[in-house]
């Protein structure tokens, strides 16, 4: 039967691909961030995981507002980075498993989720950089199954919703009959607005406490809409729904074994978390 | 169209109304994601604003390069994240033009939040 080892929670900005293919990561400003990923890295060549499910939400790369699908999983057999307007050099494509994708796929659509299914699907920085943070130095050693959530375009699918997404997925991987060991990541938030007179947002307090939520009591942020949390979070700091569904695909035992936050990467405040799962 | 949501101040949340009004903008924006055509704006702007079909809000939003009229116009802000990248525009030229600060100002802003508690 498939593992869920645990899940890998973190805030994913375009200017992060800029530092890396600049080779930045030990300047002050971003030294903080970089840094907090190393025993993350640990940790993930200890456990070894063989596949990784990334929620994340895509910006405007493989989907645009003539399709919009709230819940998107990717079943292609590799998934390519690419251009996202800025130039930054892409990074490479990551290998993709299909027969798990249509397990959980299937599995999904049994719970009445309704998920879009891509054979063809480019991922975007909120899966690549990630990514390349965890497993810095060789070719990602995990293949991914991209679960996309729309945070592009409201109405959004709720806090509750997604909690129910992640909790599905482990269902679903759970009732795989391989021997795979499986990481949950979410990548997105956490406080930060791009757009507005209101750019710059950030609620500290507020991430704190969503982070704390995870471990003590992880559908807390469930209680809020959508819009309750773009005035928390900000307008993009809606994202942390990747954070919630990753949270709720930890049905084990969890502990919190690594944490970082820092303000700001570009406009974001940037958090972490590393949770196993056990049991 | 009614908005199903309440107001969030300084906010525009990018709703039915928006992604409505703001369609063609976007969808041109959208297009920057390829260097080509990032360079065929650069060409011609007043001709790729026209193959896109803006309106004229939306001509004179991106004619100001102005980020709060774009939203005003139906922009949404990962899309137009696209338009800034081609004037090598970063987040916090973006965040200091919307709240009417120098750039410096505006990452002394970030940084403060560091001290919220």
């Amino acid at each position: 039967m498939a593992e869920i080892v645990g899940g890998i929670t973190t805030s994913h900005v375009p200017a992060i691909g800029g530092a890396l293919a600049n080779g930045l990561q030990g300047e002050p400003y971003w030294k903080p961030f970089f840094d907090g990923f190393i025993p993350v890295r640990k940790w993930l060549s200890e456990v070894r995981p063989s596949v990784a499910v990334v929620f994340y939400n895509d910006h405007g790369l493989n989907f645009f507002l003539d399709k919009m699908p709230t819940f998107a999983v990717g079943a292609a057999p590799e998934y390519r980075n690419s251009d996202e307007g800025w130039g930054i050099p892409t990074l490479a494509p990551l290998g993709g498993h299909q027969a798990l994708s249509w397990h959980v796929i299937e599995s999904l659509v049994n719970e009445e989720f309704d998920p879009v299914t891509c054979q063809e699907m480019l991922i975007d920085h909120a899966v690549s950089l990630p990514v390349a943070l965890l497993w810095p130095d060789q070719v990602c050693p995990v293949k991914v199954i991209p679960v996309c959530i729309n945070t592009v375009q409201a109405p959004l699918p709720s806090a509750k919703r997604c909690f129910k997404l992640g909790q599905a997925v482990a269902r679903a991987v759970q009732s795989w009959k391989g021997d795979e060991k499986v990481v949950m990541i979410g990548t997105g938030g956490l406080s930060h607005q791009l757009d507005g007179e209101r750019a710059g947002f950030i609620n500290r307090p507020f991430d704190l406490e969503f982070m704390r939520s995870l471990i003590e009591n992880p559908a807390w942020a469930t209680k809020y809409s959508t819009y309750e949390l773009v005035e928390k979070a900000g307008t993009q700091g809606i994202e942390l729904l990747m954070w919630l569904a990753t949270r709720a695909a930890l049905p084990g035992r969890v502990r919190q074994l690594h944490t970082n936050y820092h303000i700001p990467i570009s406009n974001t405040a940037a958090g972490l978390m590393l949770m196993d799962n056990q049991g | 169209m009614s908005r199903a949501h309440a107001e969030i101040p300084g906010t525009v949340i990018f709703d039915s109304v928006q992604a409505m009004k703001g369609y063609a903008l976007n969808k041109m924006c959208y297009s920057f994601n390829a260097e080509c055509n990032r360079q065929a704006f650069l060409d011609n702007e007043e001709a790729y604003c026209t193959q896109y079909g803006l309106n004229a809000q939306q001509r004179e939003a991106i004619r100001n390069r102005n980020v709060l009229q774009l939203i005003a116009a139906g922009g949404n802000a990962y899309y137009l994240a696209k338009f800034a990248g081609i004037f090598g525009l970063d987040m916090q030229d973006i965040g200091a033009q919307q709240t009417g600060l120098s750039k410096e100002e505006f990452k002394t802003k970030l940084l403060a939040a560091n001290m919220q508690r």
